[in-house]
């Protein structure tokens, strides 16, 4: 193997392994598409329920009064909602992601498949626990905030192991997070940008830009 | 300037044996053949000759009560893959 062809062909081997040895690569980018689509189904669910206008205020009297009176049909609601929208969201990462391994044959189980959910469910799951230890205190409005900042900080911990655009991702969550805690009113609509309208970007993004696996 | 390419470097399966451990702590023996495609025993000779010069080193450990082995890449091995990659890097560059 001397000729520059020849080493050149090992060169693009080599990359391609340090690629596949390390990163998750089938992702799919289509299945942020759809968790995109169903959080913005679920916020809307959330606006309908509570008789909000997307850039009107009140969310967080909303929230506050919920929260003062336990009122059961509205935390039910919103409750519910939020464990369907991971639920869906959660099957559609999954199902899309080993659909795309087949088509790219690639194993949709292997060590880069499960250090990147390790790595990405070490803040995620912390951040559900520290969601449900507010829940079970009554203190409501700072769920929202809460699950953009942790899910964002989850993205930038499993990026290494997974497309680089996912880290970006992860920062404008931790950025959108913040300001809805500063700015509680508008929480829902800073969610339903961040897990909605970015998922459903960089989803495409990641679709366009890896469409045959390639880094 | 072919004679700065490390021999022990030569054959593809090396290569790619060197790339996979590089970018990851440590990789057990079926994980190298599934990425590499190739038969058990041509992988084994490869992982003896890298050893012998001590370029990757092997870690046997108990999962549970199964023996498992896996193998991880010394800072020696390190160095000379390096220094293989800068030398293709020359020899790449002057052909063009």
């Amino acid at each position: 193997m001397n000729t520059p062809k020849e080493q050149l062909d090992a060169i693009k081997d080599m990359r391609n392994l340090m690629e596949r040895s390390s990163r998750f690569l089938s992702l799919s980018g289509l299945s942020g598409v759809a968790i995109g689509i169903i959080a913005l189904m679920g916020a809307t669910a959330l606006y309908l329920q509570f008789d909000l206008t997307p850039l009107g205020s009140g969310f967080e009297n909303k929230l506050a009064s919920i929260q003062a009176t336990l009122d059961d049909k509205n935390f039910v609601f919103l409750m519910a909602n939020a464990l369907i929208v991971l639920l869906l969201a959660i099957l559609a990462g999954i199902l899309m992601s080993v659909n795309r391994s087949k088509k790219l044959q690639l194993p949709s189980w292997d060590l880069t498949a499960k250090r990147l959910l390790i790595n990405l469910f070490i803040p995620l799951v912390a951040g559900g626990i520290l969601c449900l230890i507010m829940i079970e205190k009554g203190d409501l409005v700072y769920l929202i905030p809460i699950t953009l900042i942790f899910y964002g900080l989850s993205l930038v911990n499993a990026s290494k192991y997974s497309f680089d655009e996912i880290r970006t991702l992860g920062i404008l969550q931790i950025v959108l997070g913040l300001i809805a805690a500063w700015q509680a009113d508008y929480a829902l609509l800073l969610w339903a940008t961040g897990f909605g309208i970015l998922h459903i970007g960089y989803g495409l993004l990641i679709h366009t830009k890896h469409q045959n696996g390639n880094k | 300037m072919i004679g700065e390419l490390n021999k022990a470097f030569e054959s593809r399966v090396r290569l790619g044996i060197m790339s996979i451990l590089l970018v990851n702590d440590s990789v057990d023996f079926n994980t190298l053949k599934e990425l590499l495609q190739v038969t058990d025993g041509n992988i084994a000779s490869h992982i003896t000759a890298l050893e012998k010069l001590n370029y990757i080193e092997i870690r046997k450990q108990f999962i549970g009560k199964k023996p498992n082995t896996s193998y991880a890449v010394t800072t020696s091995g390190k160095k000379a893959f390096a220094d293989h990659l800068d030398a293709l890097e020359r020899l790449i560059k002057s052909t063009n």
